[in-house]
Order: structure tokens, then sequence, then C-alpha cells
């Protein structure tokens, strides 16, 4: 929990980790999911957060587009890390995930048509998504490849799992149903339909961030970036 | 011309389907830039500026040159590209021509090649469908609706500063929440113009 707010934007390579990579896998792990969490403590990438949670299959899918993504780019970036010459690391980083994109929305334009058009331009916008930048640019160019590769799955674990959890609250409390299954009856429950428009997302995701801050106790410098 | 006129797209644009408030784009410079009204009226600017050149050039790329040689899965690619380039091409103008403009808007311009509204407005306007014309209105329309959004927040966050928040809101938690009551009163224009 030492290095929560390392890497709080991403720009600002922080050299936090700069030891072998011996060791350092269960924690790179925790991290991601736990301690850094992308989306609750550094409150990045939260564009696509709010746009695909009104479902939760929506949800699922773009958290898998992330995972994907962060793990095939930083294991990328980590290889060429040694070869890219520091001035033009930013495009090369920008060339490497938006390649990594493209090949996760053609697989989804061509085996799952109607997910490709219910997520839109969205899966695009990876490509400008902070937190794959953001670990490119303050991991994977310091540390070995497989180490890299943990940390992109971790990020991309937390990512995913806000998502999750936010989808299918927004779900629940919007329609009724999780995964299109109804689960609460519209015999007694009214569903509410603010929770599947846009303010619906915006309070979800202000209250599960308010969550982690309750759980993990006051911090000092949560708002002083 | 097909579609709605880019005159009924540009008010949809900043108000009905405000891109921040509807589309969710933008939020990662929204929330960490929206402290000061300077501030945020500067980048608001910017970002108008950028999205209007960009969604045209785009437009122009797209249509002319992705579309006959059959390259539209390059267009992630080639768009941010695009952006990115003319970017800076308006960094190096901009510090050649003006140096006080550059001091105003400089600092914001590397910042807007990673704002998700901007690559976000040129992929809508290919998944939409416009036309050119319609194309400047809309990215006229969602440049201005941004910067509207970002302004407002600015204000509120600046009287916030004396208000009494409960601890674990603090922060970015309270402007969420703020910003949903704002996407609240933006779907009071629901009923006035729509598109898509």
């Amino acid at each position: 929990m030492a290095d929560k707010n390392a890497a709080s934007c991403a720009t600002c390579a922080s050299p936090k980790k700069k030891g072998p990579c011996g060791g350092k896998g269960m924690l790179t792990l925790k991290d991601g999911v736990w301690g850094i969490n992308p989306l609750a403590i550094q409150v990045l990438g939260i564009c696509s957060a709010l746009a695909v949670t009104n479902r939760v299959e929506t949800s699922l899918v773009m958290g898998a587009a992330l995972i994907f993504v962060t793990v095939g780019s930083n294991l990328l970036v980590s290889l060429l890390r040694n070869y890219t010459p520091h001035r033009i690391r930013m495009i090369a980083e920008v060339a490497i995930i938006a390649t990594f994109v493209i090949l996760f929305d053609q697989f989804l334009k061509a085996f799952y048509w109607d997910l490709s058009k219910q997520l839109g331009p969205y899966v695009g916008l990876i490509i400008t998504n902070c937190i794959v930048m953001g670990r490119a640019e303050a991991f994977a160019l310091q540390n070995p490849p497989i180490l890299s590769m943990v940390d992109g799955l971790a990020n991309g674990l937390g990512y995913a799992a806000i998502l999750a959890i936010i989808g299918f609250w927004r779900e629940l409390l919007g329609t009724g149903k999780v995964f299109g299954l109804t689960v609460l009856s519209d015999h007694w429950y009214a569903p509410n339909q603010l929770m599947v428009l846009a303010p619906g997302a915006f309070f979800m995701l202000g209250a599960v961030i308010a969550l982690f801050n309750a759980i993990r106790g006051p911090q000092e410098e949560e708002d002083k970036k | 011309m097909n579609g709605p006129s880019p005159v009924v797209i540009l008010i949809a644009a900043i108000f009905t389907n405000n891109i921040l408030l509807a589309n969710f784009l933008g939020m990662c410079s929204f929330i960490a830039c929206s402290r000061q009204i300077g501030t945020s009226l500067g980048l608001g600017t910017a970002v108008t500026f950028v999205m209007v050149m960009t969604t045209a050039i785009n437009y122009v790329v797209y249509h002319h040159v992705l579309l006959p040689l059959g390259l539209t899965h390059l267009t992630f690619i080639v768009f941010i590209a695009v952006i990115a380039a003319f970017v800076q091409f308006v960094e190096m103008f901009v510090e050649r021509f003006s140096l006080k403009l550059y001091f105003a808007l400089g600092i914001f311009l590397p910042l807007i090649t990673v704002n998700c509204a901007i690559l976000g407005a040129s992929l809508f306007m290919i998944i939409r469908e416009y036309s050119f014309m319609q194309t400047l209105g809309f990215g006229f329309g969602a440049g201005v609706g941004w910067a509207v959004a970002i302004i407002l927040m600015s204000g509120l966050r600046q009287k916030m500063r004396y208000s009494d928040v409960p601890q674990p809101f603090e922060g970015v938690p309270i402007a969420m929440c703020i910003t949903g009551v704002m996407a609240m009163a933006f779907m009071g224009f629901a009923g006035m113009v729509s598109i898509q």
C-alpha cells in the first residue's frame, strides 16, 4: 500500500519500482487490483466506465477488452523499451496500443456484431483511455516484460471489477434485471429509468469511489494530486 | 441532404446530446482541470478549435482516402495520428506567431491529444454518417458543449470549496455527483431537438 498514489497522472513516469522482478509479482497484482485501482483510486479512464455500464454484459465485454489491451501493450512496450528512443516513445506507445485495440475491435465485429454495435465508438476510445497509456508510461517502460504483463493484467482486472459492480447495480436498479433476466419483479418494483440514463452513471461512479475511500479510511493526499 | 440540418445538429450537440454529459467523453481532463474558471475557459477554447478542425480533416481522410482504398480497419490509428499531428502542428504554429496565445493555450495542447472527446467526435461522425456540413456543425457544437460543461463545473467547484462535504465524498466523488445533477438538468432540453 506504500505507493498508492504513485503514477496519479499519465505523463509523470514514476520511478517507484526499479528493482529486479523477483518476488514482485504478487505485490504488483495486489496493487493493481486494490492499492492503486485505476478507476477507484486514481480515477483514470472514467469515460468508458460511465458509458458502457448500463448493462452487465457490455460492462464485462469492455472489461475484457481493456484487460487484453493493457496486457498486450504492456508486454510489447516493455519488450521494446530498450530500443525505443526516449523522444518518440509516446507515439510508439500510441501505435502499439492502437494495434491491440484494432485487433479487439475487428474480433468483436467478426464474431459479436450486436455487441460491437452496442459498444459503438467506445471500443475505439480505449486508445485514449488514460489507464493503458499510464501503465505503459509508468510501469512497462521501466520493468521487464513478464512483470509488466502482470501489471497490465492487474490493472485491467481492477478496472473490469469496478465496471462489473457499476454495471450490475445500474442494470438491477434501472430495469430490475441482471443479464437480461428479471430479478426484481415489476409487481412490486418500479424500475428507476434514471439509473440507465446518463445521470445514474455519474451518481453510481461517485458512490463507488466514495465507498472505496470510506473503506480505505482517511487519506491525506486524496485530493492533492 | 438527408438527416437534420447542420444548425440543428449544432444546437443538439451543445444541449441535448452534450458530448460530456450524455456521451461521457473527455471526463479525464474534465475532472482534472475544472478547479478554476480561467483554466477551463482556456481548455474549452482549445478543445473547440481542435475538435472542429480534426473532425473536418478526418472526414476528408475517411471519405476520400480510407473508404476508396478499403482501409477502414485502420480508422482508429489513422484518426489518432491525424489528431496528434494536427495538435503538434498547431503548437508549433502558435509558438512561432503568437507567444501570448502560446502561453495561454500552449499547456493545454498536449493534453488534447489524449482527450477522448476529440477522437470520440470523429468516431461519432463516422457512425452517424454525417455529410461534410453536418460534420462541421457537429464538431463545433460538441466542442462548445464540452466547453460549456467544464466552465459550469469549475464555477460550481469554486463555490464548493467552502461547503462541508462528507469525508469519503471529498474530491472526485462529489464532483461526479454534481456532474450527475448537471446531466439531469441538461436532460430537460431533451424535448427541444434531437439527434439519434
